[in-house]
């Protein structure tokens, strides 16, 4: 089936939206994770708890959450604007600003998890034979660690370009700016008589998650599987 | 004083102490399972931290608690084969070997032993592009042999390595770690339960109760 302009702005915004948020938010979410794995320190509840508050918070809350901080007049947007002349509002950053934000705690989950797999016997190890703390994370730690980080990066991806709630509450309905694929679904579901548009686009959905899914298990493997599967 | 170890821990009910100074190239520390053996060769590797004692190997002063001197184990040389081998399972067996040396070093060997030799006398140069998971229990723990010798160390901690493994095999690896010290002098701390390993290797002998 032949895709309209449209249609094609619409799943090139989504995927542009989906990797730069995953891209920016994954340092985050590893430093986050690894902390949460391995960090002793007060008020480490607490970030537990806020980093999973996206998953469990109505997406709407966190879109107006969004609002208030980054909007016009908010503390972070206002600041934003007056040093860098950055505006979320409106835009499809901020649209990766929400679904980077959504996506946090199923990236922060999937990392955390494969950082406490780690045996911290082969740090120990590494460490005898004579390497920093700096070569045994990059060279132990991080690798061994590499399917969780794919997992969560393509866990975190597939939540973006799905996200809906926080991004049509915070940055709105723009054609081309911010009309990711669930806006268009919506979109095109308001106007009587589209039955056609609609399904398109969610074969289209359906498609492009199925792909990420694919692809990531795929990853996955590769970055674990070759020298178990021996 | 090749090893001059006074290391004192507390854990719990559990008090260890190991006391022994030595010239002897070898020194085997022996007692039952539960005693303190490996805490000891922690704890001279760096990897714990003793409540009180000292560690000085070949006149060099790893730990001292009254000068507060405690070198982390990246600084304390001690090449240590653990009683599983701890390879990296994400590395060909290559560079599992060469884990220890700056990263431009691809042929540096130990003393007067090429790398080459080294790999011959273990009898891994089959295994080079093999990765650890794949090697059974004998291979893993002569690799692991390998590449504590090739960071160059300045002594060798062995934590029990042959538990592991069959009666031919054990007969085997401790002909190859006799060899290896002949030939390259560094003084080697070997743990064991079993008498006889010891009598086979040799040197002083600690007995910890």
């Amino acid at each position: 089936m032949g895709l309209s302009p449209e249609e094609w702005t619409i799943i090139a915004l989504s995927l542009k939206i989906g990797v730069i948020a995953v891209l920016a938010m994954l340092p985050v979410a590893f430093a986050i994770a690894w902390l949460l794995a391995r960090g002793r320190f007060p008020g480490k509840l607490l970030l537990d708890t806020l980093v999973h508050l996206p998953l469990v918070v109505p997406p709407v809350v966190t879109g107006w959450l969004l609002l208030i901080l980054f909007g016009m007049n908010g503390p972070v947007g206002r600041w934003l604007n007056t040093w860098f002349g950055i505006t979320l509002l409106f835009r499809w950053t901020g649209a990766a600003l929400a679904a980077a934000i959504m996506a946090l705690p199923l990236m922060v989950r999937a990392m955390r998890l494969s950082i406490g797999a780690i045996d911290r016997r082969l740090e120990e190890a590494a460490s005898t034979l004579g390497a920093s703390r700096l070569r045994i994370f990059f060279t132990i730690s991080v690798p061994l660690a590499l399917p969780g980080i794919v997992a969560g990066a393509m866990l975190g991806f597939a939540r973006s370009i799905g996200e809906f709630g926080a991004t049509i509450t915070f940055v709105s309905d723009i054609p081309g700016e911010t009309r990711t694929l669930p806006i268009a679904i919506y979109a095109a579901l308001q106007m009587p008589g589209n039955e056609d548009a609609v399904t398109r686009l969610a074969l289209l959905s359906v498609g492009l998650s199925l792909g990420a899914l694919l692809l990531s298990e795929w990853l996955v493997r590769r970055s674990g599987g070759g020298r178990d599967g021996l | 004083m090749a090893f001059d170890i006074d290391v004192r821990l507390r854990r719990g009910e559990q008090a260890i102490g190991c006391s022994f100074a030595t010239d002897s190239g070898i020194v085997a520390l022996f007692g039952p399972s539960g005693v303190g053996k490996t805490s000891t060769l922690n704890m001279v590797a760096g990897l714990v931290r003793p409540d009180a004692g000292h560690v000085i190997v070949g006149g060099q002063k790893l730990f001292d608690a009254t000068a507060k001197i405690d070198l982390p184990p990246a600084r304390r040389r001690c090449g240590y084969v653990f009683q599983q081998a701890r390879l990296f399972p994400h590395m060909k067996v290559r560079r599992n070997l060469r884990y220890g040396r700056p990263r431009g070093d691809r042929e540096g060997g130990v003393g007067p032993l090429s790398q080459d030799a080294l790999i011959n006398i273990l009898g891994i140069g089959a295994l080079l592009d093999r990765w650890p998971p794949s090697l059974s229990g004998g291979e893993a723990q002569r690799v692991a042999i390998g590449r504590a010798l090739l960071s160059d160390p300045q002594c060798l901690l062995l934590d029990e390595p042959l538990a592991s493994l069959d009666e031919a095999r054990r007969l085997e690896i401790l002909e190859m770690i006799g060899q290896l010290h002949r030939l390259t002098a560094i003084p080697i701390l070997y743990v064991s339960h079993d008498r006889r390993e010891l009598d086979h290797l040799g040197g002083d002998m600690v007995e910890m109760a």
